[in-house]
């Protein structure tokens, strides 16, 4: 449901997503991944041929097995040089992946964490928001994108595998998190610390443009125009049933700041944090009762429109591109 | 004699499963697959409990299980084909005061959604 042209899901390789890295900071930790992968059936490796040597072996070789010098060597000196070196060697390689890198000159957001979905605010050079969005972060591709981490409530950890490492989301603190994608495509990400009832269920999307399809992503992001038709309708009905309470649709009255603002919602890939296709079906399934799809979530389910409203409803919120 | 009469009847049972039903069943079960994978991507599931879709299984619509043998569709039309498939694009056309929407999808999506929902056979 974008006016761009359709990006492909990158989620195209039968690779787990931690050893599918798709950009700078995310590739350090699939090179140590794969490597504790493969340092892992080395030893499983070694184990088998000890225990097949202890069971099936001469007399001589399972003599040679049981003496002190091997228990010396390998449960004591390997582990500790193995071990060790896998330490330093680990952190050296993750310490690129800190705030140290941050050079200033990288595009700035912030996500603050809320339960059970995301805050998106794009930020100027000297950090002042510039626009509002949720559950879904647009970047370009091949630069660094700096992000502000931040929790409203609980803790929450923000999460796109295929771009970087996992970083806590802290109530009270803001952390900060580099990211970069380095090929076009929509990363999925996900809410890696448990944050209570529908924490599986907090989702995220990050896409990313080809710089000039970014440009144009970025000049878009005037609200829509007035609804017509049906989604006339669908917009009196959202500002007289309560929703703008807690909803902002910039360029209407509502202005509601409790849930997600939906000035954009027509346009993104998903619903309900990363979770369901959008389309007018399920955006109307999830305000006539997002608790079946969403147990726990804020928004409590609608039941008192009838067919026509629930679309006429469904209808304006698919027309806010 | 016998010998022709075994001949004939082996005939007779290979032409049964004549290749052109083989060819038939081949393309029925490839457009189910379709349809359950358009139901998936569209996700149908967020009003419907769709048989073999664990999640997201919703409650505003009916559940489709074993919708094949159900004689109406919304209560209100008889349970054909082809008015299934104009149904799954665009049920206010066909039911007016309807809470489903339409749904944008091609029209091979709609014949294929429309042949999965006819393979749920619960009889």
């Amino acid at each position: 449901m974008s006016p761009e042209a359709p990006i492909p899901a990158s989620t195209a390789s039968w690779l787990p997503v931690i050893l599918d890295s798709a950009g700078p900071f995310s590739q350090p930790v699939t090179t140590l991944a794969w490597v504790i992968f493969t340092g892992g059936f080395v030893i499983l490796g070694i184990v088998i041929a000890a225990l097949t040597i202890a069971l099936f072996g001469s007399p001589r070789l399972k003599a040679r097995l049981g003496g002190e010098k091997a228990i010396w060597i390998g449960g004591f000196a390997f582990p500790v040089v193995v071990l060790t070196i896998l330490l330093i060697w680990g952190l050296w390689l993750t310490s690129h992946l800190s705030a140290q890198r941050i050079t200033g000159d990288e595009m700035r957001v912030r996500v603050i964490g809320e339960m059970w979905w995301w805050r998106v605010h794009y930020l100027d050079e000297n950090g002042r928001e510039t626009f509002r969005d949720a559950n879904e972060l647009h970047i370009p591709v091949g630069q660094p994108v700096l992000l502000d981490l931040q929790a409203a409530d609980v803790i929450h950890s923000f999460w796109v595998p295929r771009l970087a490492g996992k970083m806590d989301m802290i109530p009270g603190r803001t952390n900060r998190l580099l990211i970069q994608a380095d090929a076009p495509g929509v990363y999925h990400g996900q809410c890696a610390e448990y944050c209570g009832g529908p924490h599986a269920l907090m989702g995220f999307v990050v896409v990313a443009h080809a710089p000039e399809d970014f440009a144009r992503w970025q000049a878009a992001r005037a609200p829509a125009p007035a609804a017509q038709g049906s989604a006339a309708r669908g917009a009196d009905l959202f500002m007289s049933s309560g929703c703008a309470a807690c909803h902002t649709i910039r360029g209407s009255p509502a202005d509601g700041l409790a849930g997600p603002d939906l000035t954009h919602v027509g346009s993104r890939r998903s619903l309900g944090a990363g979770i369901l296709p959008n389309n007018k079906g399920t955006l109307a399934g999830w305000i006539a009762d997002s608790q079946a799809l969403k147990p726990g979530n804020r928004m409590p389910a609608y039941h008192q429109f009838d067919g026509e409203e629930l679309r006429a409803l469904a209808d304006y919120l698919a027309s806010r591109q | 004699m016998l010998r022709t009469g075994v001949i004939g009847v082996i005939a007779i049972s290979l032409n049964a499963c004549s290749p052109t039903e083989l060819q038939h069943e081949r393309v029925d079960a490839a457009s189910v697959r379709k349809g359950r994978e358009a139901v998936e991507r569209l996700g149908c599931g967020a009003c419907h409990d769709l048989p073999g879709i664990a999640w997201p299984s919703g409650r505003v619509g009916p559940s489709l299980h074993g919708f094949a043998n159900r004689a109406m569709i919304a209560g209100q039309l008889p349970n054909r084909p082809d008015i299934l498939a104009r149904f799954v694009r665009d049920a206010p056309a066909l039911v007016p005061g309807t809470a489903m929407p339409e749904i944008e999808m091609t029209l091979e999506e709609a014949d294929a959604i429309t042949a999965w929902l006819q393979s749920l056979d619960e009889s």
